[in-house]
């Protein structure tokens, strides 16, 4: 993992020190908000529907258990007592008070964190696969590139007022756990013919009012040379991107507008510009980074103990076959802890949950942890001998759903609970479907499934890559729920199709239901996916599940 | 020649320290029940609250008008939005819903 160096300490130790004055300044009157604005934003500081909220960046998704520790202390300390995992990889805060702030990143500075660039016209959190470094099919770790990124992109002084917000998101195994195709730009690691390292970058993906799938704009870019092509495009969009409209300013309306070849063509003439500036310096810088990324010594043990409790214990069975992963040494899982318990708020940990990961990671897990956009938790590096026991220890905190992938692990912002933005609540529509579908008892009959659940246009829930996805609106005054069918987040992107009106707070549920039902009846077997089955059968059955009063409309 | 009546407003903001929903009251102070605010029934009026509000920045932010009607207590919210801004979120008991 990596560790701050004396730049880095000094930098966020600064910048902790000029919010609190700032803080001080807005508080005694010193500072308008129209001043103080733009400062708080900068420090991932909003203003909601019932308090400010704190965005902490957990940079590529990785954690220790002592910084773990540390959210779960400023949960109790500052917050309610709990943090909500976002889908950027971020942890937020619902409840803090504006005078506690200043402590709040001081806190975070003392475990190397910060809540710089998770606001404001900047390159956010750079993102990366949450099984990176663990996961089989990895040709490399993204998180050194990641890192890497973090650094270059923090306090660019050319990216602090760009159009609108950027965001970066990493790959390093050809199965995109990422999303990179939905971000501004995505980067997927590969090898060329001669076996070297290298991108594939894609750009003008992002969810939202427009939704796009990302294009590639070039098949490889040696490593070496990405961070001066980056460096290119963020310069090309900075001037051309737009400034006047709030909702063509994203990278995607500039790729669209201007075409994809005279995007390619500005980035190449501006690389070869600034290719020669960047001197093998970031080369070394991430020769070093890469050194703190080194894998742990992982032990081997035999698997019996594994392999005698799966035999015995049918519910831990369950559980290994819904929440484990294919880890690169053999006697290893990745193990994916659900924060979406039925009926819970999908993303929220308490902090004793929190501190439990921690010391489950710490004591089982190398001390490794990750974050997935999903607003999971995973345990990168587990021996399966260790499985029982944290499965046993899981259990006891209300952390052992075995729900991975399945109908209940949605994704939802927080929609109209919290977010000043949303149109609609999100949190309480994913609380019942899960509910539902557990009493049902239908979960594992249906399979692999992703609801991604939005409370407004802006796509934060995901809604268009979801499976089913819901987005909630106001009409006319009330709560009502869009769905979208066959969306796809992962290297075979796509952006769901509308499946027609709205449905009522009230009326949502029974529709997913009818939804499931008609792909129960319409599957091939157990082992055709909703999405296979969406793709071979079209919207058609699902709307006529959807809207059976047209259908009888239309027969009579 | 008929107007559309004015529908009536109260004006809303966050507190600056705690974040949290604040109403401007008759009296020019602010509360954190917005059945104790002023109901404004007239466009003028509501628009001169409004600026009164938006000079009060040391003590609250983002005043802004909000659709309201009379009730047995005193305005009540007529839009969702507003209306769980009175109580808190749906999924824990946190905020205005359980705080006195």
């Amino acid at each position: 993992m990596y560790h701050y160096n004396d730049f880095d300490e000094a930098f966020v130790r600064e910048r902790v020190a000029q919010f609190r004055g700032q803080v001080e300044r807005r508080i005694d009157g010193s500072l308008t908000e129209d001043e103080f604005k733009p400062l708080r934003l900068m420090n991932g500081l909003y203003l909601q529907l019932h308090a400010y909220m704190l965005r902490v960046a957990i940079p590529y998704g990785t954690l220790n258990s002592r910084q773990m520790r540390q959210l779960a202390m400023i949960a109790d300390r500052w917050d309610k007592g709990y943090g909500h995992f976002t889908t950027r990889q971020n942890i937020q805060y619902n409840w803090p008070e504006l005078k506690d702030v200043p402590d709040m990143l001081e806190a975070l500075a003392d475990v190397e964190m910060h809540a710089i660039q998770t606001s404001g016209n900047t390159i956010r959190n750079v993102t990366a696969d949450h099984f990176a470094g663990a996961a089989a099919d990895e040709i490399a770790d993204p998180r050194p590139i990641a890192e890497l990124i973090r650094q270059w992109s923090t306090d660019h002084p050319e990216f602090q007022f760009l159009p609108r917000k950027f965001k970066i998101a990493v790959t390093g195994s050809p199965n995109d756990r990422a999303v990179t195709k939905a971000h501004d730009i995505g980067l997927r690691m590969v090898r060329n013919d001669a076996g070297e390292p290298g991108f594939e970058v894609v750009v003008g993906g992002g969810l939202g009012r427009t939704p796009m799938i990302g294009q590639v704009i070039r098949e490889f870019v040696p490593q070496s040379d990405l961070l001066p092509y980056l460096e290119a495009i963020v310069n090309v969009y900075n001037l051309l991107g737009r400034r006047d409209n709030k909702y063509k300013a994203r990278i995607k309306i500039t790729v669209a507008e201007n075409g994809m070849d005279t995007i390619r063509e500005k980035v190449e003439a501006q690389f070869e510009r600034l290719k020669s500036d960047f001197g093998g310096f970031d080369q070394e810088l991430l020769a070093r980074i890469e050194h703190s990324f080194v894998a742990p010594d992982f032990r081997t043990a035999g698997l019996e103990k594994f392999n005698s409790a799966r035999a015995s214990n049918p519910a831990f069975r369950a559980w290994t076959d819904t929440n484990l992963s294919e880890h690169r040494h053999d006697e290893h899982a990745i193990v994916t802890v659900s924060i979406k318990a039925h009926g819970a708020t999908p993303g929220d940990a308490t902090s004793e949950q929190m501190r439990v990961l921690a010391d489950l990671a710490e004591r089982l897990g190398y001390d490794e942890i990750r974050i997935s956009h999903e607003q999971n938790v995973i345990l990168p590096h587990v021996h399966k001998s260790d499985l029982p026991e944290v499965y046993a220890t899981l259990r006891d905190h209300g952390l052992a759903t075995a729900n991975v992938g399945l109908i209940s692990d949605i994704i939802a912002c927080p929609g109209m609970d919290y977010c000043a933005l949303a149109t609609a609540r999100s949190i309480p529509i994913a609380q019942e479907i899960a509910t539902r579908f557990d009493e049902l008892k239908l979960e594992h009959e249906i399979g692999q499934l992703k609801i991604k659940i939005s409370g407004c246009i802006n796509a934060c829930g995901h809604h268009h890559v979801g499976h089913i996805g819901i987005l909630g609106l106001d009409r006319a005054g009330v709560e009502n729920y869009q769905i979208t069918l066959g969306g796809d987040g992962t290297e075979t992107a796509a952006i769901g199709e509308r499946a027609g009106p709205g449905f009522s707070a009230e009326e949502i549920v029974p529709a997913i239901e009818r939804l499931i039902d008609a792909y129960l009846a319409h599957r091939e077997g157990p082992e055709e996916a909703f999405l296979q089955t969406y793709r071979r059968l079209g919207m058609a059955p699902f709307k006529a599940a959807l809207y059976p009063e047209k259908e009888q409309s239309r027969a009579a | 020649m008929s107007r559309r009546p004015y529908t009536p407003k109260v004006v809303a903001a966050n507190d600056l320290l705690k974040g949290d929903a604040v109403w401007l009251t008759a009296n020019d102070s602010w509360t954190r029940n917005m059945c104790e605010a002023e109901l404004i029934e007239d466009e003028a009026i509501a628009e001169d609250r409004l600026i009164f509000a938006i000079g009060q920045g040391n003590i609250v932010v983002g005043a802004y008008l909000v659709d309201a009607r009379p009730g047995e207590n005193g305005p009540e919210p007529t839009h969702f939005r507003e209306a769980f801004r009175t109580r808190g979120p749906s999924n824990y008991p946190h905020g205005k819903q359980v705080e006195s």
